[in-house]
């Protein structure tokens, strides 16, 4: 097996008494879809926080492709390849779809002031080339007809896609999904999947988090479970899915009980 | 300045309402340095400090040290500039209401120093600065800042810009280094700011440390609240509202502040992006694609 992607040891981050991640080591291989899964109030989102730099740990150590970066701030890490979409939405209402996608790709981008006031040669050419590879990655998220309107206005389910095309501008080496189908209906759910099945064919490495069970079984390559901060379980999809613990904590125990009493 | 030839009719309306006429330009200018602030969602209520320490930088340069006009207006930007980096450099790593606080702080300290000093003339201020600004240079001033500005919305910082103010934490995520932006943009308004600073000296010849207090930050900000932010002619717009409006309304002159005052609250309150509402495109190129 590769290096890992993301390796995440030990990493632990309190609220005063509460440990909201409590001693959680994953690692992310390349190319693999990893799911993070867990009851509501898991830790789930705070290990995204964590990942992309909008917390700092406690303790533990986050690297990505082998160098420490939990000291750095979010910027830093999106100039490492570091991608993500947030559970709430965050557009920026007034750009137009278009405007929105070349934003993504800020550093990717050498023009400074003095270029972009005398226009000169070199800011046009990486200006018309970061439109014509704007327009790709929305014609690859399905929004290239969508690409003048203004984000804000766009239908909830193209924005949640508008947001992963933001984060694919960035030519990302992880990309972190923060329940992307969350909210979705059942066709805009498949339209989704569809699109993270071809993220994962063109070899983007992805953590997801997300509550939809039957998805992220059909799509992950592994998955963690968390509950209560805690890791309590790691393997395959299958594996995972009748692991009693990730039952137990899913369901309560009575019923895991009953379950196991049945089967 | 060059000398030039106006037609009659106009020369007597420059006469009667010459100043009026600067205070337009002055004033757009200092919209533009609010602009220039708010563009990247923070709020500073030091613009008025920043054109008071213009003001005296460049009327001090002219009548201790004989400096020419463009000279004076340089360190007229200048000094502001580095009053921004220091203040800035420690509050824009912090989000939140820090530097609007610390810039309030700043318009104190510095009145209370400007009051206190005889070197710049005491609460009474200067006197006998020579008026060698004119609408060139103030109308000149204002279209070369509106043109940079322009040009500059209409790029990746431009695009920078606008994503830090819609949602800071995302514009973050993407790669975009926020206290930089944010610093540098407090920067260049101080540069406009104080240039609007020096050209006020250099056309009114008196200026006093009360010109440049609280009162003014607030009119300053209400120029940007009332044009908006979805270009840079927004807020120049709002600057020559709220400038034209004391004139129109001097039948009125015992509520103006009364007037002033309700024109802002339902400005916000009913136009939150304000009077100009169009946004212009953030793409330096066309944003049709290529067939």
């Amino acid at each position: 097996m590769s290096a890992a992607r993301l390796s995440l040891t030990h990493l632990t981050i309190r609220f005063g008494g509460l440990a909201a991640v409590d001693d959680v080591s994953l690692s992310v291989a390349p190319g693999t879809v990893h799911g993070l899964i867990g009851p509501n109030g898991a830790g789930k989102t705070t290990v995204f926080n964590l990942v992309s730099g909008l917390l700092a740990p406690s303790s533990g150590t986050i690297m990505l492709d082998g160098k420490e970066i939990e000291a750095l701030p979010s910027w830093s890490r999106a100039g490492l390849g570091l991608a993500r979409t947030f559970q709430n939405i965050r557009m920026f209402a007034q750009m137009t779809a278009l405007e929105t996608v070349m934003t993504g790709m800020h550093l990717r981008m050498k023009a400074g002031p003095v270029a972009s006031i005398l226009r000169m040669g070199r800011f046009r050419t990486e200006e018309s080339a970061a439109r014509d590879r704007a327009y790709e990655i929305l014609d690859l998220v399905g929004l290239s007809q969508s690409a003048q309107l203004r984000s804000g206005d766009l239908p909830y389910g193209d924005q949640r896609r508008l947001e992963i095309a933001r984060a694919l501008a960035l030519e990302p080496r992880l990309l972190l999904l923060d329940e992307p189908a969350a909210g979705m209906n059942p066709s805009e759910t498949q339209q989704l999947e569809d699109l993270l099945g071809r993220l994962k064919q063109q070899g983007y490495t992805i953590l997801l988090v997300e509550h939809d069970m039957h998805f992220v079984m059909r799509l992950c390559d592994e998955i963690t479970v968390l509950n209560f901060g805690r890791k309590i379980a790691e393997g395959r999809p299958e594996a995972v899915r009748s692991n009693p613990q990730v039952i137990e904590a899913y369901l309560g125990t009575r019923v895991a009980k009953s379950l196991a009493g049945g089967s | 300045m060059p000398e030039f030839v106006l037609p009659e009719v106009i020369d007597d309306f420059l006469f009667t309402y010459q100043n009026l006429v600067y205070s337009l330009g002055i004033h757009g200018l200092l919209a533009l340095s609010m602009y220039v602030v708010l563009a990247v969602g923070q709020l500073s209520l030091g613009q008025a400090a920043f054109m008071g320490l213009g003001a005296y930088a460049s009327a001090l340069l002219t009548l201790k040290l004989g400096w020419s006009l463009p000279a004076a207006l340089a360190g007229a930007m200048l000094i502001p500039a580095a009053a921004a980096l220091i203040i800035g450099s420690p509050t824009l790593r912090l989000s939140g209401v820090y530097l609007a606080l610390a810039t309030i702080g700043l318009g104190e300290v510095q009145r209370l120093a400007f009051v206190n000093s005889d070197f710049t003339g005491g609460a009474l201020g200067l006197s006998g600065i020579p008026t060698k600004a004119g609408l060139v240079s103030i109308y000149g001033s204002l279209l070369v800042a509106l043109v940079l500005l322009v040009l500059v919305a209409r790029s990746k910082i431009g695009r920078a810009m606008e994503a830090m103010r819609e949602d800071e934490l995302a514009a973050g995520a993407l790669g975009i280094n926020l206290p930089a932006y944010k610093l540098g943009a407090l920067v260049a308004s101080a540069m406009l700011a104080g240039l609007a600073g020096g050209l006020n000296a250099h056309v009114s010849s008196f200026i006093s440390p009360n010109d440049y207090g609280f009162d003014a930050a607030v009119t300053i900000l209400s120029f940007a609240l009332l044009g908006g932010l979805g270009s840079p002619f927004a807020p120049i717009l709002g600057a020559v509202i709220l400038t034209l409006l004391p004139e129109v309304l001097r039948s009125l002159a015992n509520y103006r502040g009364l007037v002033s005052g309700s024109i802002i609250v339902i400005a916000v309150m009913f136009m939150p992006r304000g009077l100009l509402i169009w946004r212009m495109g953030r793409i330096g190129v066309s944003s049709r694609r290529p067939s």
